[in-house]
């Protein structure tokens, strides 16, 4: 039999060749450049929780975004779905006065309802997802606004939650660490299993890499998608419900910016656009660098709109340097001996 | 009989549908008053905007490939003529031939970083949308201290590009309709246009057939900036300033009315047509509801709709071309 | 008896990716007016071959040779320009194109002057019906059907067509029939004899040793990157090329190794190598 012995890199070879670990090095750079340009409050708590606040909010949605697209699906709706939420959420709760719990139980069903939709389109049309979530993201966001207007006769709605609703979903410990914060961490813990310890996970990745073969072996894709776009829109409506509560206020026009921060999280942190390909830990090692540059810009100094010039170069670059460490563990052949 | 279907075989075909039952509707349940609409002036300057955006994004498309960056290269061409011409005082030719450079500049970028990397272009124009996002930005602030510019142009400029034709009607239209016939030469009738055709079918085959495929791609995403930058230009001229924001919703806007127009997403069919009737349809939508009694808040509502319906006939439609197999049957 | 220049040789050609070695000396001969039956099984490095030949890889070693004058590819576009042709199972065809259009890609006719040069698809339409028809397939008529109209062995068809009407010398087929039922597979077995016919040298590249004693002249089997068998039509049997490709191994020699093993070891595994 032959040896599969490799050179003296076994165990620091395979870690090399692990796809996250070259988002893990763009995270340390850009960690470092930002805590020597940003100084001491970049380093404590200002800083920690800032940019943390920021990759809790964009990272639950970034979660399902990237399970989506390692199954070989994109959704733009969630831009649409997040307001539709919020709005949901401080209509029934504020305009008409019900309990709490029924306006979040709202929230959320509209966000379960889009992404079922969204499921339901792309599985019996076979049209593809971003035409179709392009469609529902016009739709939705034409209710949102038609039925605001109707019921409340403005674009914005306010709330205010009552004090225990409010430490579940919208405190700020210490006055500066969010609690969504322990809900993202709680997501990613959920999502971690999901994709990577149970069978439904493995299914996942093979409708990702080939929707016929993954048929053929068995696997229910359609079910599938549709609950893939039933968690993203979850994620979404979650989103939306937090915010309502932290801010106490839902306008229409918010979580535009959801949509391609999401997917630049996701690339980030080393999933394929072309799906089949990527974990957890690259996504949240996405959102973390994505929130870093982000909010990093703020302590440094520097003017702030450089900071898309740079999350559009590292973009590229991550996705560059992925692709390079990708193949290094494609190309990989154990020497003979 | 035949000649419905030959119609119905025609990428267009859904577009041109789309657009009388969007009339139709209109019409019928809004109480749409035609002959005003027709006349009207708002929906025409919104489709001649978008419409020059969709072409050559729609031939990208075509192509196989997409180009989000248009949000961010549309300001950026309005920014670019109003600080040259309109705060450092330079004449307007070279306001202008600098928005079309900074067309130029970004499109290579953009056919470059696809070309040569791996990495695939919605992902490539994402990253130069945020990145041009924050160049135009930050120019703005550090060149002029502010986010908005005013330009006066001179009187031959705003007549080429920047006028209201009988006070209501934007110059751009005659830009639109001109380059949209330039298109349809080019993509139908010549043999780029079969190339561009068969670069989205399946891009190893045409290579392997002789077709310069990177250098059609990177000249196709010139275009697609160039364009946006264009329609950046004129509305600086127009208005007599340039704003920093702005453009976001033409990516939208014109993957929507390339798609009711007939192109497939993953490349290979459609038609200059389709797209043309493709973004009427839009505009229609868009602007059509405020002459109805319907809430004008509810048209994005059926702008989704509309996409959705008319993606379906286009699939439809086009499973009719794929099998249609000649007229007569032979035994 | 002079021996006929080949049109295409390969002398003892290697093919490496880094410490991966796909092709093992392979020599072959093609003749003008003769098929080459290519067999093997999966995995035996057909598709570097056909990539070398068709000149996508270049030689780690050897020689390529056309009519006897050694060459070098620098690429497919060269290869195809001195007359190699290649039709893949699939692809090639674009199916949302019309059988006019598709035919002429890279090519395509025009009429009129200067910039205003008019895609001439009249005559791309009847040149590409007629040079499917000379081929016999009668079924093929209007130019402007889309290519994913038509059905596999017809595809295939016009494929081939293409290639011999753009002048081709040699036509390398891979795995034409692989996709394709009894009676399309028939169609497509016509037209490589009616290639033949006209002068070209073919190249058939299959598994199915059915398909290739219909139309082969000459036969090599490829194993592991190596030529194991080269004969001409009738020196072997239908069995003993099948045998061939799965490794050598008759097929008694296999129960004979099998039933062995099961007596000695009562049916179990081998322990596990210390």
């Amino acid at each position: 039999m032959a040896t599969g012995a490799t050179s003296g890199s076994g165990g620091l070879g395979r870690v090399l060749r692990r796809p996250e670990t070259g988002s893990f090095l763009g995270l340390i750079v850009v960690y470092v450049v930002f805590a020597l340009l940003g100084g001491r409050n970049f380093l404590t708590a200002p800083g920690w929780s800032s940019w943390l606040n920021m990759a809790a909010e964009v990272g639950i949605i970034a979660l399902p975004v990237g399970l989506l697209m390692i199954a070989g699906e994109l959704d733009i709706s969630v831009g649409a779905v997040l307001p539709a939420s919020s709005l949901t959420v401080a209509i029934i709760s504020s305009h008409y006065g019900l309990p709490i719990y029924l306006g979040i139980a709202g929230g959320l069903g509209v966000g379960l309802a889009v992404g079922f939709l969204n499921g339901l389109l792309v599985t019996r049309t076979g049209i593809p997802s971003l035409i179709i979530t392009i469609g529902t993201m016009f739709a939705v966001s034409g209710l949102t606004l038609g039925f605001t207007i109707l019921i409340a006769g403005s674009t914005g709605v306010f709330i205010v939650p009552d004090p225990l609703t409010k430490s579940i979903f919208g405190e700020a410990l210490g006055g500066m660490f969010q609690v969504g914060i322990f809900w993202w961490a709680g997501f990613v813990v959920v999502i971690y299993c999901l994709l990577h310890v149970s069978p439904w996970g493995n299914w996942i990745f093979a409708l990702g890499g080939d929707r016929q073969s993954a048929r053929n072996a068995g696997i229910p894709t359609q079910r599938l998608t549709i609950q893939l776009f039933m968690l993203s829109g979850f994620a979404a409506a979650f989103v939306g419900v937090t915010q309502v509560i932290t801010f106490g206020s839902a306008q229409v026009a918010a979580g535009s910016s959801f949509i391609f921060n999401s997917i630049m999280c996701v690339v980030i942190g080393g999933v394929l656009l072309t799906g089949g390909a990527g974990s957890v830990i690259g996504i949240v090692i996405g959102t973390m660098t994505f929130a870093i540059v982000n909010q990093g810009i703020f302590f440094s100094g520097l003017d702030p709109n450089f900071g898309s010039i740079i999350i559009g170069a590292l973009l590229l670059a991550a996705v560059l340097s992925n692709d390079t460490f990708r193949a290094m563990a494609l190309s990989y052949v154990a020497k003979k001996k | 009989m035949d000649l419905i279907g030959t119609f119905l075989r025609r990428p267009a075909a859904a577009s041109i549908l789309s657009l009388i039952g969007v009339l139709a509707f209109y019409a019928i349940f809004g109480g749409v008053d035609l002959g005003r609409f027709a006349a009207a002036a708002s929906w025409v300057n919104l489709a001649a905007n978008l419409g020059i955006v969709a072409l050559p994004v729609g031939l990208l498309m075509i192509a196989g490939e997409i180009d989000i960056s248009i949000g961010a290269m549309i300001p950026a061409g309005s920014m670019t003529t109003a600080i040259l011409s309109g705060y450092f005082g330079l004449p307007i030719l070279v306001g202008m031939l600098g928005a079309l450079a900074v067309g130029v500049l970004v499109g290579l970028v953009n056919g470059l970083l696809t070309v040569r990397t791996t990495v695939p272009s919605l992902i490539v124009t994402l990253g130069t949308l945020v990145a041009m996002q924050g160049i135009v930005l930050s120019s703005s602030v550090l060149l002029t201290g502010g986010v908005s510019v005013s330009l006066a142009a001179p009187d031959w400029a705003k007549f080429a590009f920047g006028h209201l034709i009988a006070g209501s009607h934007q110059v751009i239209i005659v830009w639109w309709v001109l380059l949209t016939m330039i298109f349809a030469f080019v993509v139908h009738k010549t043999r780029y246009g079969n190339w561009i055709f068969a670069m989205g079918g399946d891009k190893d085959s045409a290579r392997n057939a002789g077709i310069p495929t990177k250098r059609l791609t990177i000249g196709l995403f010139i275009l697609s900036a160039v364009c946006a930058s264009f329609v950046g230009m004129c509305q600086a001229i127009l208005f007599n300033s340039a704003q920093v924001s702005g453009g976001m919703g033409f990516i939208f806007n014109a993957i929507v009315s390339i798609v009711v127009g007939g192109v497939l997403l993953t490349g290979g069919f459609g038609s200059i047509l389709g797209i043309f009737f493709g973004t009427v349809t839009f505009a229609v939508v868009s602007q059509g509801i405020y002459f109805t009694n319907i809430d004008r808040n509810w048209s994005n509502l059926i702008i989704g709709a509309v996409l959705l319906l008319a993606v379906l006939m286009n699939n439809t439609f086009r499973k009719l071309a794929v099998n249609y197999t000649g007229a007569k049957n032979r035994n | 008896m002079s021996e006929k220049v080949p049109v295409l040789e390969l002398q003892r050609v290697d093919k490496s990716f880094g410490p991966i070695d796909v092709l093992h000396e392979v020599s072959l001969k093609v003749n003008a007016g003769e098929v080459l039956c290519l067999l093997g099984d999966n995995g035996a490095g057909k598709s570097t071959l056909i990539k070398t030949l068709a000149g996508v890889h270049k030689p780690t070693r050897g020689k390529i040779l056309m009519d006897g004058q050694e060459v070098t590819f620098d690429g497919p576009r060269d290869a195809a320009g001195r007359g190699i042709a290649t039709v893949h199972q699939f692809g090639g065809t674009f199916p949302l194109m019309s059988i006019g259009r598709s035919f002429f890609v890279g090519v395509e006719p025009s009429k009129g002057w200067g910039p205003f040069k008019v895609f001439d698809r009249k005559t791309a339409n009847d040149t590409a019906v007629k040079a499917v028809q000379d081929f016999g397939i009668t079924r093929i008529e209007d130019g402007e059907r889309l290519v994913g109209s038509l059905s596999g062995g017809e595809r295939q068809s016009l494929a081939i067509a293409r290639a011999v009407h753009f002048g081709a010398r040699v036509l390398i087929l891979d795995e034409p029939t692989a996709a394709l039922g009894v009676k399309q597979a028939s169609h497509v077995l016509r037209i490589v004899n009616e290639t033949k016919r006209r002068g070209l040298a073919v190249i058939f590249i299959t598994h199915q040793v059915m398909h290739a004693m219909a139309v082969g002249d000459h036969f090599a089997v490829l194993i592991r990157g190596a030529i194991a068998a080269d004969f001409r039509k009738g020196e072997k049997t239908r069995e003993e090329i099948t045998d061939l490709m799965a490794g050598g191994e008759t097929m008694k020699d296999l129960e004979a190794n099998i039933e062995g093993y099961m007596e000695t070891h009562e049916g179990h595994p081998p322990p596990a190598k210390a």
